[in-house]
């Protein structure tokens, strides 16, 4: 076991660095490839008025002129060692790990990175446990129940749920909850949990809920096909044939099994999602990852762009570890000698 | 016909006959609502079994065998009305020491289960949760019923795997079903069937998921509990050859009725019924030339929504023509053909004599 949760280590350390190659050809190497010259990748973060001069300076500063794995082998040993940057206003030491530096706000992404996180992590560990309890809950009840009234209606929200985007249902949310009733905080408001939990919950109740909509609407439905399968095993004939209570059998025999399913996705959509929750944080005008990687994008700012990329899929790749780790401990039959 | 007629119908054990009986079912009737129509599974089902006996129900597939042991167990879902689909509907009596257990409530059957009526079922692997140790379900079969702390229920678990000859059973009780083998499995089944000690053990099919070999050891391990413990059994198979084994009784089943009923000795000496005939006449024999073919039964069983009007086997029986149509029209009743032993066919005593004497014997 020891040896193999070392092996999957060794790998993720492995799939990281092929995943920065990755990342940096697609934001370094593809516009050259597609004909662009370091000029005109410079171009965007000079004045408009700014000579050829100025042009082929800023260029050669941002390291756009040396050879693309040149800009690659600075650009990751600055994540082990750091590194200095000079951008004609003086130089800018970027201590380790650096993940580069803003060339439009010249500001170090990783102390960037490390503000926005606790934002997108509170996110996404609330609506995460709202959707799971809530979703397993509704798919338990709706499989047990099946062909009710109950069943249908919730399995008529869950297909909504699944098929309204959250723009517009985190829209509708902040127009009714926040400005009309005034029972939610309205958007752009987020308090550190340290300084205070009730606060910090009150702020992300809403995005919170309208996220975990999205999400649940799939797990009830997951859950429920999970134990409509699960119901019909002989063992819970076994059981039931003990004398075992209903409830008990539901719980601790039907619902085991209809889990299994449900914690893999479970480990994958919370892995990506704190890479960056785009939408919701954008609806809810959060400063997390995702809104942080979006305005990136909007500015065409290459290092911030690659360091939430790089952020978003070492969760994706440690969320996968989690996962497959976990499975030997709910399914004994995949347990490793 | 009346509950108290049929009850006297029910053969007794002889030389007791006031005594009454541990199990009783008197006209037991299993019916399942579906789209397609009624199917009758069980449709009028009446035996008797005693403390210390062990009752064989034999019958092919469908024909009500498993839907009589979880009527008996009160594992039928019952319908409800909030439940679209409707579940079983259940009719006629089952008593279990003189208490009548289909009117009770589902909480009451509950409580009996595991604890004076426990069951085996036919494909261990499926029939345990993969998700716990052998240990753990054994320990949860005797904690429901019997308040002791973990660690005498786990010493009982251990007991218990070793009594039904399962090695290192301190070690194996931390095993996870699918690191037994099949046979160990089902002795592990049986373990937690017996875990309180259950009066009424029924084993259904208990050894059709396993080798020859095992099947031996298994028939032979529920024998020896049986004595041990005084329980009645019930043992559902389609196979004669474990009810020849270990029967006191045999009960053969079709289309959801009792076609005949009878002590083992004398079903088998002198079977009465042209379906049983071509039970016995089905069971491939080493001792035979392999030129012989066997004496397969025609036809398929009946469907359990229309189920054949008069005798339900006649479509399919050689001899129905031999009473002047009344199988097609009249549903023949369990009637006795000597002390201890009922059938339910029209033939005559004596053409059923000549027909077993000179033409069945000669095949078997």
């Amino acid at each position: 076991m020891f040896a193999y949760i070392v092996r999957r280590l060794l790998w993720a350390v492995l799939l990281l660095i092929v995943l920065s190659m990755v990342t940096f050809s697609i934001f370094y190497l593809i516009p050259r490839l597609a004909g662009a010259s370091p000029e005109t990748l410079a171009a965007r973060y000079v004045g408009r008025a700014a000579t050829p001069e100025t042009v082929h300076l800023t260029a050669e500063r941002l390291g756009l002129l040396d050879p693309v794995p040149v800009q690659y082998w600075n650009w990751i040993k600055g994540v082990f060692t750091g590194a200095e940057y000079d951008y004609g206003a003086g130089v800018e030491t970027c201590p380790a790990p650096c993940f580069g530096y803003s060339f439009i706000t010249r500001q170090a992404v990783w102390p960037e990175l490390l503000d926005r996180a606790p934002v997108t992590i509170s996110l996404v560990v609330g609506a995460s446990l709202i959707w799971l309890i809530a979703g397993v809950t509704v798919g338990v009840i709706s499989a047990l129940r099946r062909g009710t009234v109950f069943d249908r209606g919730a399995m008529g929200v869950a297909l909504a749920g699944v098929s309204l985007p959250i723009f517009f249902t985190g829209l509708v949310a902040l127009a009714f909850f926040s400005y009309r009733l005034g029972i939610t905080a309205p958007g752009g408001q987020f308090v550190p949990f340290s300084e205070n939990p009730a606060l910090w919950a009150y702020s992300l109740l809403l995005p919170w809920i309208t996220l975990s909509f999205l999400f649940a609407a799939q797990y009830a439905r997951l859950t429920r096909a999970g134990m409509l399968e699960t119901m019909s095993e002989d063992y819970i004939r076994t059981a039931r044939a003990k004398g075992l209570a209903e409830r008990k059998v539901i719980l601790k025999h039907a619902l085991r099994g209809a889990l299994t399913p449900v914690v893999t996705i479970f480990g994958l959509d919370v892995g990506l999602l704190l890479g960056g929750a785009v939408l919701t944080e954008k609806t809810f005008s959060l400063n997390g990852l995702g809104k942080y990687g979006y305005d990136a994008i909007v500015q065409g700012d290459l290092p911030k762009i690659l360091g939430v990329t790089l952020v978003a899929g070492f969760f994706v790749i440690i969320a996968n570890l989690i996962v497959d780790l976990l499975y030997g401990v709910i399914d004994p039959r995949v347990r490793l000698e | 016909m009346t509950t108290s007629a049929l009850r006297d119908l029910v053969t007794r054990h002889p030389g007791q006959p006031d005594k009454e009986p541990f199990l009783e079912v008197v006209d037991l009737r299993v019916h399942f609502p579906t789209d397609d129509g009624l199917v009758k599974s069980v449709d009028g089902l009446s035996f008797a079994l005693d403390r210390g006996r062990t009752l064989g129900i034999v019958g092919e597939s469908g024909s009500g065998k498993s839907v009589t042991s979880l009527a008996i167990m009160g594992l039928h879902t019952r319908p409800a009305s909030e439940q679209k689909r409707p579940g079983a509907q259940l009719s006629g009596e089952i008593y279990l020491e003189g208490d009548e257990l289909l009117g009770k409530t589902p909480e009451y059957v509950r409580g009996l289960r595991g604890k004076r009526m426990a069951m085996i079922f036919q494909d261990p692997l499926s029939a345990m949760n993969p998700y716990y140790t052998v240990g753990h379900q054994i320990i949860e079969a005797y904690r429901i019923h019997n308040p002791v702390n973990k660690k005498v229920a786990r010493q009982h678990a251990i007991d218990m795997l070793g009594r039904v000859g399962i090695p290192e059973p301190s070690r194996r009780v931390d095993a996870y079903p699918h690191q037994f083998s099949g046979g160990m499995r089902q002795r592990a089944m049986i373990a937690m069937a017996l875990s309180c000690d259950p009066e009424l053990l029924i084993a259904d099919e208990p050894t059709t998921a396993l080798d020859v070999t095992v099947q031996a050891q298994i028939l032979d391990l529920i024998r020896d509990l049986q004595s041990e413990f005084n329980s009645a059994v019930v043992l559902i198979t389609h196979d004669l050859g474990v009810v020849a084994e270990l029967a006191d009784d045999v009960l053969v089943m079709y289309a959801g009725r009792a076609v005949e009923y009878g002590s083992a000795d004398l079903l088998f000496n002198r079977p009465a019924h042209p379906y049983t005939w071509g039970l016995l006449g089905s069971i491939p024999r080493f001792d035979r030339t392999q030129t012989e073919r066997l004496l397969a039964i025609q036809g398929t069983p009946p469907s359990l929504i229309n189920v054949p009007p008069g005798c339900p086997f006649h479509p399919r029986c050689d001899y129905a023509t031999r009473n002047e149509g009344r199988s097609e029209e009249v549903r023949p009743e369990l009637t006795p053909v000597e002390p201890g032993h009922t059938v339910a066919c029209h033939l005559s005593q004596t053409d059923r004599e000549e027909i077993w004497q000179q033409e069945i014997v000669p095949k078997l």
